[in-house]
């Protein structure tokens, strides 16, 4: 499904080179939950960002359901992030002074789904991930692990079939961790491939694989 | 997305930080509003002039004495002496003239008025009996001035209704009462109807004495300073400015229409003059209030691209989650022409209301025409699309990646 090979990102500041990536490849399978571990400047932020095609490699190729991701125009990737990858951040990343609704119908909006269908299926992920009483309440109040909710619903609004999860537990309270990997879990079982970016190894265990990386490399 | 959703969300999105909302729509509101009020000022003066030139008659033409060019030296236009009263005479009874109905020689000059302790300076003007035929003057107490009272160099004079609001006050019957003009004692024996008019032209704002009274016995002089002429119908207008041209240079000896010392005048001639030159007025006021409309599109601009820094992680977001150019275009566009929009109606509205209170206070009639409704609000809703073009652009091609980090 994701296959990574031989990419390399490298950013220039001035006229100093900096390797984000060096030569990396690797396959993830449908239905995989893997975690990409690494500290922090290891390049796996960068990796993250090229998997979501919000970001183009350098050199090297990667291809997503057949598809050349780095020969793709912005509007393509626009796209594909849409239709086949939802996002969770660290930071959330919710729209503010919107209700959670509104957030999670957000990526079907641009898909051109009409108000009332996503509306239902907006309502059907936010009552999975145990916010059915918050539909209507806006970011600031909402806890840490119940926003970090209403972003793991609107990932899951278009049904896509990889989710990618950066830290998805670092700006979360530990008890409330545990409730957002048991999601991620479930979600996995029910068949999507989930790929997890952190730096804690005891939230990188609840994944079946474990990719290490260090220096832009996979050790 | 439907367009009346993006409509809400882009109302929703102004509505966060109202009184930037406010100030930037001021620009525009600014802006329109000065248009809209110049535009229809200017074009309530028009119809005031154009209304009364027409109230003096459509068929008149106005011979006025003109520069004589001898040798280097010329004259200004009016201060010649080049017409007299043999030259009226002329006109009413040469077989040559065919197309004219009546003349009237007219000398008029300011001169200082006193009554009763009161004084004013107006415009008196020497008339035969014919100038109330020509001009369309009727008296609305006692009677106009007489051929006798031209003939006997009598000294009564019809007064204009502002001169009798000046002097007597509003309303009251002068008749029978006496001025002074330059010293002289006056009996006046009429008022004449109230012709309206504003500022310098005002029709009502004069004294009416006997031609021959006004050029020997006031202000001794031997030429006319216009002669006017009511032809037989507005068809033969331009006939009647030919044959009294061509009389008016046989006896003034001069070969050429070229060297003539005088002018001919029809009415439309004077309307056409008038309204230029209210028109160039109007012209250039509301060239400089289109550039307060620059101005307040600039305003727009600069709002416009403080929001889309501000939103960048926004923007970053809604790319990552499947937005695509256009989505960010559409998105931040309706945004300033709502901006521009809501300030350009609500410009217009205060213009319209500007332009009635200036127009009460001036005293000019009110016009807004359809035209610059249509105008102010396509203009606006131009400047939003203009003026956030570039700010949406910016936006649009904002990478994800990068939005997403910003801080």
């Amino acid at each position: 499904m994701i296959q990574i090979s031989h990419v390399s990102k490298i950013y220039l500041t001035g006229d100093i080179e900096t390797k984000a990536l060096d030569d990396v490849s690797f396959n993830i399978k449908k239905g995989e939950f893997v975690a990409i571990m690494g500290p922090s400047g290891s390049g796996k932020s960068t990796l993250m960002h090229i998997l979501g095609a919000l970001d183009r490699p350098t050199k090297g190729e990667y291809i997503l359901d057949g598809d050349n991701v780095e020969k793709l125009s912005d509007d393509s990737l626009a796209e594909i992030r849409n239709k086949k990858i939802g996002f969770v951040f660290q930071a959330f990343n919710l729209l503010p002074r919107t209700t959670s609704m509104k957030n999670v119908t957000l990526p079907a909006i641009y898909a051109g789904i009409p108000k009332e269908k996503r509306l239902e299926i907006a309502e059907k992920y936010l009552k999975m991930v145990g916010l059915g009483d918050r539909m209507f309440h806006t970011p600031s109040q909402l806890s840490g692990g119940q926003q970090q909710r209403v972003a793991i619903a609107r990932s899951l609004v278009m049904n896509p079939a990889i989710i990618l999860a950066d830290e998805p537990t670092g700006n979360i309270a530990t008890n409330q961790a545990e409730e957002i990997m048991a999601i991620f879990q479930k979600l996995n079982e029910e068949g999507h491939t989930i790929i997890m970016i952190t730096h804690e190894p005891d939230i990188a265990e609840h994944a079946k694989r474990i990719i290490h990386i260090r220096d832009g490399k996979i050790k | 997305m439907e367009f009346s959703e993006i409509f809400q969300e882009a109302l929703s999105t102004l509505t966060v930080n109202k009184l930037r909302t406010v100030l930037a729509t001021l620009g525009i509101v600014i802006g329109i509003g000065s248009v809209i009020a110049l535009i229809s000022l200017g074009q309530g003066s028009q119809n005031a002039v154009q209304n009364q030139i027409q109230s003096l008659g459509a068929n008149l033409l106005t011979i006025s004495p003109g520069a004589q060019r001898g040798g280097f030296v010329s004259g200004g236009q009016g201060s010649a002496n080049t017409l007299t009263p043999e030259d009226a005479q002329a006109i009413s009874t040469s077989s040559k003239i065919t197309t004219v109905a009546n003349v009237s020689p007219e000398y008029s000059r300011r001169a200082q008025i006193t009554a009763s302790g009161k004084n004013t300076n107006t415009q008196v003007i020497g008339v035969t009996p014919t100038y109330a035929v020509v001009r369309k003057v009727s008296v609305s107490q006692g009677v106009f001035l007489t051929g006798r009272d031209v003939q006997e160099q009598t000294k009564i004079a019809v007064l204009g209704p502002q001169v009798v609001t000046d002097l007597f006050g509003e309303g009251t019957n002068p008749v029978g009462q006496s001025i002074r003009i330059n010293g002289q004692s006056f009996r006046i024996i009429g008022v004449t109807v109230s012709k309206g008019g504003t500022g310098f032209q005002n029709q009502d704002d004069v004294v009416y004495i006997p031609l021959t009274t006004a050029m020997k016995v006031i202000f001794g002089s031997t030429s006319l300073s216009s002669i006017s002429v009511e032809a037989k119908s507005a068809a033969v207008m331009t006939q009647a400015q030919d044959e009294i041209g061509y009389l008016l240079l046989a006896k003034h000896k001069l070969n050429l229409p070229s060297q003539a010392d005088f002018s001919i005048l029809s009415q439309n001639d004077i309307l056409n003059t008038a309204s230029s030159i209210t028109g160039t007025f109007t012209a250039l006021l509301s060239g400089i209030a289109a550039i307060s409309l620059v101005v307040g599109g600039i305003g727009i601009m600069n709002i416009m691209l403080v929001t889309v820094t501000e939103r960048t992680r926004e923007i970053g977001l809604r790319k990552a989650l499947g937005a695509k150019k256009k989505n960010i275009i559409t998105q931040f566009l309706v945004e300033s022409i709502i901006l521009t929009f809501a300030g350009g109606v609500i410009g217009m509205i205060v213009g319209i209301i500007a332009s009635i209170i200036i127009s009460k206070i001036v005293g000019l009639p009110f016009s807004v025409s359809f035209n610059s409704v249509i105008l102010a609000i396509g203009v606006s809703a131009a400047i939003g699309i203009l003026f956030g073009w570039y700010p949406a652009r910016k936006a649009s091609n904002l990478q994800p990646i990068e939005a997403l980090r910003y801080e």
